[in-house]
């Protein structure tokens, strides 16, 4: 029995996952769709980490990239729009153990469920959350999102978008308990990756900005960026990435950054060209909610009795008190 | 009994000149209703529960209502600004908040006007006013305080100056701190309380508080009663029928948060919103000395998101709203449906549409909870009829979510939420709690959604779980949890979702008729009503109608066996707290007229002439008005 149970264990620990392992329906998104990208360094992570698929949670909304759980062998839930972040703190309100992930797009998580994402920040629960951000709106054919550049012509915006579009780090960088902020292009794989990587390890609310292509209906949005390597600033240095030298001959519009150092983070999150890639803020004395929340007590029957009755007594009118008195009249 | 034939009675013994100096009066009553008000903060409604609690002890059936203004502090003095409670007293057992108000005891004279204006007092109801404003210093307050009292005097009422003011201030500074107590203590002569139950009561309620502040209490509490022992002419006594069992006395609010703890669920997620939040505060208190957590969320959207999330996680989980929140929940509410994730939603009703009536007491959300959500989002609705039912739905609820992983919406209303009424004290039994969630590995094959081909359930997959990986999604989906637009597979989905409230309704049981079985008119009601319907029907029987009634407690999915007990009878109508067009006004006929929700509800289903009698007036509805209307529709050919 022990040995079996043992052994039981050993193979459990020994097991490996591969690729293939992670790999869920076939992604139907458009060829050169960034959220490819943004899937191919998750299930790399998760086979790194040797993730056991049945212990993960893709918690997302509704959009494109929110089909993301789908193209995922794990747990799933593709809820409604705007409202992946708060299924997923319920989620990890009561399962610790599992981990969780959160795919969202621009109009799910920066409009329609702008007021969850705000206070999911300041909850900081342990969970790793993607922002695709492809600056419109995908699935509902081209309508302009709030991190729409100004000017951008959509179907809603024909003469151009009339205001500045809003910025998702400095948001969340100005929310308070922020602890983990990040930001990924997804055609960089190597730097997406490393991202993706740091933020799943940080313990608490870990977001992350992928600047997301969308070919079908802004072919163009970021040429610029991915033409010129000098507009994107990597941020490296202690505490954040490691840059190989393969890379760093690609991108050299480099710069050190402490992610302790919440002021100049701010400052760099208001920086839209260059595009800062990296890690902008990172803090690991932020509580998370659920560990605050949780009690530790056991929820054992005679627990919930005993607290039940002790209750119940409060309230209670016990017979002898009225037979054993007379009444004043 | 016959209330107002009794309460002319007795007025005509109590209304001697106190100062004669004649023996008092008792006179054994079967019920009264008696009530305290105040100005907000002159702690009325803290008298009113004392009074409750001491007559509850006693051995009496008790019901005290809230009054509440609509205000956090309105304005003193204000008409609208009553603020107390109302507390009817019987020998029996009471079921509901009665008929109008017996015996008032009011600090100022405008808020009596307030009450008198809303019809609240019965027209010789006995009045005991405050006398300090005859000789306030403001020439205005005398002038309205003497039309006031002199109006009600020629209105019919029996109006009893008391100097609470002047009285009170011989033992403490501040009158307005305390004057509730000798309040009480007046009352406790007048009723014939034991006085030893109130001074305990006032330890139980200031057990907190310095000892200084108890004996200060129970000093003008003592006060209160020598006063009136020696000033009134007039005594009362209800015989009390002592308990033979513990009881316990709450509130429905109080009951439904027992409720959740006793069900064994471990979250609840809210925001605050009238008149649910009281539960929600109860709850904050208890629910994390077993474990629990209530989780107050950004909005109503993010509580029940935050509710299904933990729901599918493993624990079956509650979220607690009111009105405007309940329809700002109906979203999140159809993904849980779609998803088959267990789910609680307690709706504590209040008057609609918009932000409506909060404090006020409706029924005006069966159908939203019935067919609220888009497309077809079959859910159970439950509504408890007692406080009593206000703990054990809760049970039910869970219960019924997670073995048909369905949502269930309980519809509680502001008028159960703020009562207060004794009952047996529950005895705690192992299968109110939930069973530890299944963590084991799935059989190899088995579906996410593999729907049982006669009664659409499938077995519910909780994350973790080896073999059982899929995602859930609000998309048609295939048995497999596949997105899926095939016509077929949406249609097989829609099916099985539906088929489990029919596999529900097998399971229940036919309500009983209060009444014969058979007769000229059969009154139905669902929720909070119960207690006044009952009441008047019981009345009306006793005059040898043939009238009974039925009472649902499930109203979706309806249990068998109605249409029978329906034919029985000649006439049936259903008495509700919602909007029924009047086929009196002019431009309603039967081809516009709208019908309650209950009564629209029973015509649709079983094709019977089912009349209603509504009112959305923010009151309860008293077991007087059932009366009525009842001996009204008997009138009818
Ligand atoms: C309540 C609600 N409103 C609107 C929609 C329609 N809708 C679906 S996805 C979407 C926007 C998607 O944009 P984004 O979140 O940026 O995701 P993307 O498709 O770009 O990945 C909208 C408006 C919806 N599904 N639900
Ligand atoms: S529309 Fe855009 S975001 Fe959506 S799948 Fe296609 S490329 Fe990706
Ligand atoms: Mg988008």
């Amino acid at each position: 029995m022990t040995i079996a149970a043992t052994e039981c264990l050993l193979r459990m620990y020994d097991e490996r996952y591969g690729l293939e392992d992670y790999q869920g329906g076939v992604p139907r998104w458009c060829t050169g769709c960034g959220d490819n990208a943004i899937l191919a360094a998750v299930q790399r992570l998760c086979r790194d980490e040797n993730l056991r698929p049945e212990k993960m949670v893709f918690v997302s909304g509704i959009g494109c990239s929110s089909r993301f759980p789908h193209y995922m062998k794990s747990y799933g839930f593709h809820g409604i729009h705007g409202r992946a972040l708060p299924i997923a703190e319920g989620i990890k309100m009561v399962r610790p153990d599992l981990h969780v992930f959160v795919n969202t797009g621009d109009g799910d998580c920066c409009s329609i469920g702008a007021a969850h994402w705000i206070h999911a920040i300041r909850y900081n629960m342990n969970m790793t959350v993607m922002l695709h951000d492809n600056q419109i709106y995908g699935l509902t054919k081209m309508q302009a999102s709030p991190t729409s550049p100004k000017g951008l012509k959509s179907n809603t915006t024909p003469r151009g978008a009339y205001l500045d579009g809003l910025q998702p780090l400095t948001v969340t960088l100005g929310v308070q308990n922020v602890s983990f902020v990040a930001q990924a292009v997804d055609w960089i794989p190597e730097l997406l990756y490393d991202i993706l990587s740091a933020a799943f390890h940080h313990k608490g609310f870990s977001f992350v900005r992928i600047l997301q292509r969308c070919p079908e209906w802004l072919p163009n949005l970021f040429d610029p960026w991915m033409k010129d390597p000098q507009r994107l600033l990597l941020l490296h240095g202690e505490g954040g990435l490691r840059i190989s030298p393969a890379l760093s001959k690609a991108y050299q519009n480099q710069q050190q950054h402490d992610p302790s150092d919440l002021n100049r983070a701010r400052e760099l999150a208001s920086v839209i060209d260059p595009i800062p890639v990296g890690i902008l803020y990172r803090n690991t004395d932020v509580p998370c909610y659920e560990d605050l929340r949780r009690t530790g007590q056991p929820r054992s029957h005679d627990f919930i009795k005993a607290g039940l009755e002790a209750e119940f007594d409060k309230f209670t009118v016990w017979p002898q008190e009225s037979g054993s008195r007379t009444t004043a009249a | 009994m016959n209330d107002v034939a009794l309460a002319k009675s007795l007025s005509s013994k109590v209304l001697q000149p106190r100062s004669s100096g004649r023996a008092k009066t008792l006179t054994t009553l079967n019920e009264h209703v008696v009530e305290v008000i105040s100005d907000s903060g002159e702690g009325a409604q803290r008298c009113g529960q004392s009074l409750g609690a001491i007559a509850a002890k006693m051995g009496n059936g008790v019901w005290t209502v809230e009054i509440i203004p609509a205000e956090i502090r309105p304005p003193a003095r204000s008409v609208a600004g009553a603020s107390g409670n109302c507390i009817r007293l019987g020998a029996g057992r009471v079921t509901n908040g009665g008929n109008e108000t017996d015996l008032v005891i009011a600090f100022n004279e405008q808020v009596l006007l307030g009450r008198v204006r809303s019809g609240e007092l019965k027209p010789d109801c006995i009045i005991l006013l405050e006398s300090m404003w005859r000789e306030n210093s403001d020439p205005r307050i005398v002038g309205s305080y003497v039309a006031t009292h002199d109006e009600l005097v020629s209105a019919g009422y029996r109006v009893l100056e008391i100097p609470m003011e002047h009285e009170c201030r011989k033992l403490v500074p501040d009158a307005r701190r305390g004057k509730n107590m000798f309040a009480l203590g007046v009352l406790c002569s007048i009723y014939s309380l034991d006085l030893q139950l109130a001074r305990e009561q006032i330890a139980l309620t200031f057990g907190k508080k310095a000892a200084s502040v108890i004996t200060s209490n129970v000093r003008l509490l003592e006060a209160g009663h020598e006063w009136a022992e020696a000033n009134l002419d007039f005594k009362f006594r209800i015989p009390a029928t002592p308990a033979t069992e513990p009881q316990i006395v709450i509130n429905g609010n109080t009951a439904l948060a027992l409720g959740i703890l006793a069900s064994g669920m471990e979250v609840c997620a809210m925001y605050p919103i009238t008149p649910a939040t009281s539960a929600s505060h109860y709850l904050s208190d208890v629910f994390e000395k077993v474990g629990g957590v209530v989780h107050q969320a950004e909005d109503e959207i993010g509580a029940c998101a935050f509710a299904i999330g933990a729901s599918y996680a493993g624990k079956c989980t509650v979220t607690i709203t009111s009105g405007p929140g309940y329809s700002l929940k109906q979203e999140a509410i159809g993904l849980a449906v779609m998803g088959e994730i267990p789910l609680v939603v307690v709706n504590v009703q209040r008057g609609g549409p918009s932000t409506g009536q909060p404090t006020k007491a409706e029924q005006g959300d069966l159908l939203s909870a019935m067919f609220g959500s888009h497309g077809d989002a079959p859910k159970v609705v439950i509504a408890p009829s007692t406080i009593e039912d206000c703990f054990y739905s809760m049970i039910t609820a869970r219960k019924i979510a997670e073995t048909f992983n369905m949502v269930v919406v309980v519809l509680s209303d502001a008028n159960l939420a703020t009562s207060q009424q004794p009952f047996p004290r529950p005895r705690f039994s192992e299968s109110w709690l939930a069973p530890p969630f299944d963590q084991s590995e799935l059989p190899a094959g088995l579906k996410p959604y593999q729907w049982d081909q006669t009664t659409g359930l499938a077995r519910r997959f909780v994350p973790g779980q080896p073999r059982g990986m899929h995602t859930l999604t609000g998309l048609a989906h295939d048995q497999l949890s596949h997105v899926a637009y095939d016509p077929e597979i949406n249609h097989e989905g829609i099916r099985a979702r539906s088929l489990k409230l029919a596999a529900l309704q097998k399971t229940l049981k036919t309500p009983p008729v209060f009444g014969d079985d058979s007769g000229d008119l059969l009154v139905i009601g669902w929720g909070s009503t119960r207690g006044a319907i009952e009441e008047a029907v019981e009345s009306v029987r006793a005059e040898g109608h043939k009238v009974s009634s039925l009472h649902f407690t499930i109203i979706q999915p309806l249990p068998a066996g109605i249409k029978e007990i329906l034919q029985r009878f000649t006439r049936v109508m259903t008495i509700e707290g919602n909007w029924s067009d009047d086929p009196q006004d002019e431009i309603i006929d039967e081809t516009n007229r709208r019908y309650s929700a209950l009564a629209m509800l029973l015509r649709a289903r079983y094709l019977v002439d089912v009349d209603c009698w509504s009112e959305v007036k923010g009151q309860q509805i008293r077991p007087n008005m059932v009366r009525r209307v009842l001996l009204e529709k008997l009138r009818q050919h």
